[in-house]
């Protein structure tokens, strides 16, 4: 671990926490786009953390300890996971303090804690909330390491970096295997990132909410971290789907001049990607909560089937 | 001079442990001498025997030949690395529970402090004894004795028909389980008369017979340890028992099955077959799936953790089931990443359950409650506890950083890299076997969540609460010790690794340490860093840098003011704590999607009751599928038997008459 490679790091972590609020401004205004109304200026996310910032936390008298360490501690979560997940380099100092499996359990681990902070009031929304994200997390993280299991054994690797190195540098070859992760990928990614058609973020509409109702007791820096934390998880998941689908242009060493080149197709792939994920929510209608189960459970499927696929089909490729 | 040898040394612990016990009986009403001098004492034991295990593993095996016993049939006793990696497991985790057992144990609970004294040391002694043992004789003596003494154990509250019930349970399918595994051992002397496991490590059983005692002893420990259709007990005895003795059954004694287990299937059965390895995987699957739902749709939080310890066997089970598959097919590697699973997973498990086990025991003592729908709001009361099960909770999930997810990973990268396998069936059955695994993990996060959220977070639902008071000193102690054990499994993996490697070795002939040994401390890279890589300390230190970073920053360039104020409540005033969502309420979407998987009893209000209440009862399909058929069986046999006696004399001499002519015919010369 040396000098320039720790710099790198730390640029890869900055670049992600100012680039993940300005994907979920981009994703905000496509969908405002896509359904005629007025756009919110594709900084609005900066301009509500700054005012969140500024403003007082108001505890419920109810609140404990935990209460308060959770949303740091779920910010901590997602920096972490963004360090892991290869954005512009696959040969980073963090990339092998974790692999995808322990990446997931990062995501899992922030769930919990938010999940637990929204239990602590007391009130009826947040045990509510807390118990859907659990059940969400519990459907879709299995799946969500089916797809991962399938990449890991087309490269021979759990490791994020050597998987994104196989599949960036393989000959050019369909894996159906891969088709069927990708879309399990994408069904699980729009469930844990709260979005239509499992969870809308622009609601409050108390019977349909999820995300929501566990931060409704939030406020303040409290509440702007956790929303900070919204946008890099789905800036992580963003950057883990283009590292496992669409891997082409990750530079390979630790460079500087490397990884500056490999900033604008970054910004290219997360801004097509963010414009479809506006797509999927703008064509879909949020389901009830207990068909979620079933969305879920096709990602589970299909992600089993690209397993199988892999196992049966693609043994010999 | 003879010198000390390391099993001299655990002999002594033994000894040493009877002694604590039987010091009891001397003052058997004096609680404070018996909390405060006999615990600490046997906890000292503990930590003997935990670092004299860790010293030997490793070392040459050593034997003794104890001169009790039978005339001709002395104790046969050895110290190896497999028994070493137990021991170590006893010992430090014994420590912890008696330190919080010296500060739990009161006056007027069932049983007299001394009598719960010996026989807490007894239960110590023989569960060192059964890792100990190198004869069939010694193993059953000892774990009979395990079974009495932790039978006795469970029992303390007999007051309680329920109790004596579940007790009663308990001891009935501990020795069904015993007869089976004394069935095993009698199958593997193969008529040679000779009890000793060096003996049958000599034999060469066919294959009938060599699978034949396999199956008796996974029946046989199965029930010790709690593998469906046999886990019945399970639930049913650990509410029963106080919660130090809950800790360490099922942090210690559940594992001791674990251990005969595999000194059966991998030491004295030589070669496995492939199948056995598909059975124990897939008993092993059914029980952890079925343990974990049926422990998030639990309403008392012991029985919640009873079943979570089903789970884990399960998950153990599997781990064991992959590493004789592997090592059936001569896949060494794979097979010492399995059992290095399986082995972490008994420390791991070991660690966060009686820690858990342990917090419930405190939230018991300071509010007389048991049911989760009415605790709530004890880390306002409680923090110390409610911090420490934080620990256990996380570990039981299996998130990172802490003990459980090492195993798990583990697991998982074994199960990853299976494809290779010869036979082409099992190739597609391990990934959905993994992806059960992988479902099963994240149920088991739900059920933490209900647990500690109910217990510990959202509003008092009892007035009663406000009085509760945090565990004592010797508690937090206790629970300090177990949570430092879970949180440093969590970290140093690869010197923890570096060590089981010993017991891994000596059981398949390879382990983990040559590929392992290049990388340093802080990196746990089974395989190669290129295939995969954890580094706990570096993922620690990440969130807990970002978290003070986070937090300095916020406060200096922003401030960090806060005010108090009422919780939202929806322009509806009249919200109390009974808004909060109930234990039943919180495994609801559970009970939705896995419906067939329980039988419930559900009672609905209708829209006109005057006063409305609605119940839930969930309840094992076991029960009414296999034991009361099983018992109704068994009851019809015996009637039939009183039909053979009369009550009358003349019927009995009659009896006596007609067997003496036949005997006289049969037997002519």
């Amino acid at each position: 671990m040396n000098i320039s490679g720790l710099l790198a790091q730390l640029f890869a972590i900055v670049m992600a926490l100012f680039l993940a609020p300005l994907l979920t401004g981009w994703v905000g205004q496509c969908r405002a786009w896509l359904q005629s109304r007025t756009a919110p200026p594709l900084l609005q996310p900066y301009y509500m953390l700054h005012k969140l910032f500024h403003k007082d936390v108001v505890l419920a008298h109810g609140a404990s300890s935990l209460f308060r360490v959770a949303p740091f501690v779920v910010f901590g979560c997602m920096v972490l996971a963004c360090a892991i997940v290869p954005t512009l380099s696959t040969d980073l100092p963090f990339a092998p303090a974790a692999d995808t499996i322990a990446l997931v359990g990062v995501f899992g681990l922030a769930r919990v804690f938010i999940s637990l902070a929204a239990m602590d009031i007391g009130t009826s929304f947040g045990s509510l909330g807390g118990r859907r994200e659990m059940l969400v997390g519990f459907l879709a993280e299995p799946a969500l390491l089916m797809v991962i299991f399938t990449t890991a054994m087309i490269s021979q690797s759990t490791s994020v970096a050597t998987i994104v190195e196989t599949l960036a540098h393989r000959e050019f070859a369909i894996y159906p295997s891969l088709a069927f992760a990708g879309i399990a990928f994408t069904f699980v990614s729009l469930a844990e990132n709260a979005r239509v058609p499992v969870d809308n973020p622009a609601t409050h509409l108390e019977l349909t909410m999820i995300h929501e109702a566990m931060i409704l007791e939030y406020s303040g820096r409290h509440l702007a971290l956790i929303e900070w934390a919204a946008s890099l998880k789905l800036y992580a998941y963003s950057c883990l789907g283009l590292a496992l689908f669409f891997p082409w242009g990750v530079a390979a060493g630790d460079s500087f001049p490397a990884m500056l080149a490999a900033i604008p197709l970054l910004l290219l792939k997360l801004s097509i990607g963010g414009f479809l994920l506006a797509v999927i929510e703008t064509v879909n209608a949020k389901m009830r909560i207990f068909r979620a189960p079933e969305f879920l459970g096709t990602a589970f499927l299909l992600a089993v089937l690209g397993l199988l696929v892999r196992l049966l089909l693609e043994t010999r490729v | 001079m003879p010198t000390l040898l390391p099993i001299d040394t655990l002999l002594i612990a033994v000894c040493a442990w009877l002694a604590v016990g039987l010091a009891g009986l001397v003052a058997p009403r004096n609680t404070r001498f018996i909390a405060k001098t006999l615990f600490p004492a046997g906890a000292l034991v503990g930590m003997l025997v935990g670092f004299v295990s860790l010293g030997s593993l490793g070392a040459a095996p050593e034997t003794a030949v104890l001169a009790i016993g039978l005339p001709d049939l002395p104790f046969h006793l050895r110290l190896d690395s497999l028994t070493a990696i137990f021991g170590v497991l006893l010992g430090f985790i014994s420590v912890g529970i008696s330190i919080f057992a010296a500060g739990y144990f009161r006056e007027g609970e069932g049983t007299a402090p001394g009598l719960l004294c010996l026989e807490y040391h007894a239960f110590l002694a023989s569960m060192l004894m059964v890792l100990l043992a190198d004869d069939a004789y010694a193993f059953m003596v000892a774990w009979e004795s395990m079974a009495l003494a932790s039978f006795f154990l469970v029992t303390t509250n007999h007051q309680h028909a329920e109790i004596r019930r579940a007790g009663y349970l308990y001891l009935l399918i501990a020795h069904v389980g015993a007869i089976s595994i004394l069935l095993s051992f009698g199958v593997m002397t193969a008529n040679s008369g000779d009890y000793t496991f060096s003996g049958m490590r000599g034999q060469h059983l066919s294959s009938f017979w060599a699978s034949a005692a396999y199956l008796l002893a996974l029946f046989g420990f199965g029930a010790k340890a709690g593998l469906v259709p046999v886990h019945v007990w399970l639930p049913e005895a650990h509410p029963a028992a106080p919660s130090p003795v809950s800790a360490m059954m099922s942090g210690v004694m559940l594992k001791t099955a674990i251990y005969g287990l595999l000194r059966v299937s991998f030491d004295l059965l030589g070669s496995p077959i492939w199948w056995w390895g598909v059975v124990a995987l897939g008993v092993g699957l059914v029980t952890a799936l079925f343990g974990v739902l049926y422990s998030t749709v639990q309403s008392d939080m012991k029985r919640l953790l009873a079943y979570s310890s089903i789970e884990n066997i399960g998950l153990i089970a599997v781990g064991i089931g992959l590493t004789l598959i592997f090592h059936s097919y001569r896949m060494e590697a794979l097979a010492a990443l399995a059992m290095t699973a399986v082995l972490y997973h008994c420390l791991a498990h070991a660690g966060f359950k009686s820690l858990l086990f342990l917090c419930t025991g405190s939230v018991l003592h300071a509010t007389k409650e048991r049911s989760l729908g009415k605790l709530g709001g004890l880390i306002h009361r409680m923090p110390w506890v409610a911090w420490l099960a934080l620990a256990g909770v996380i570990a039981s999930a299996g998130l990172p950083p802490l003990s459980g997810f090492i195993s798990e990973w583990l697991l998982l990268q074994a199960f990853l890299f299976s494809p290779g396998l010869p036979h082409p069936w099992l190739n597609m059955i391990v990934p959905v076997a993994a992806a059960l695994v992988v479902l099963v993990a994240a149920l088991a996060g739900f059920a933490m969540v209900k647990f500690y959220g109910i217990i510990f977070l959202g509003q008092m639902r009892e007035e009663s609460l406000k009085d509760a008071h945090d565990a004592g000193w010797w508690e937090r102690a206790g629970l300090i010790w177990l949570a430092l054990i879970t949180l440093c499994l969590g970290i140093f993996p690869s010197s923890v690794i570096l060590r089981i490697d010993a017991a891994t070795r000596q059981l398949l002939g390879t382990g983990l340490s040559e590929r392992m040994a290049d990388h340093g401390w802080w990196m746990l890279a089974p395989i190669s860093v290129e295939r995969a890589s954890y580094q706990p300390l570096v993922f620690l230190a990440v969130i807990v840098a970002s978290v003070l970073l986070g937090r300095q920053l916020v406060h200096h360039l922003y401030h960090g003011r806060t005010r108090r104020s009422a919780a939202w409540d929806c322009g509806y005033f009249f919200q109390g704590p009974r808004a909060q969502d109930t234990a039943e309420g919180f495994s609801q979407p559970i009970r939705r999607i896995f419906e067939p998987m329980f039988r419930l009893t559900r009672h609905f209000p209708t829209a006109r009751d005057t006063q409305p209440y609605y119940s839930v009862k969930v309840e094992d399909h076991f029960w009414h599928w296999l034991y009361l058929p099983l018992a109704r069986l068994v009851g019809g046999i015996s009637g039939l038997i009183t039909l053979l006696q009369g009550g009358r004399i003349a019927i009995y001499l009659l009896y006596s008459f007609i067997t003496l002519i036949l005997l006289l015919l049969v037997a002519r010369p």
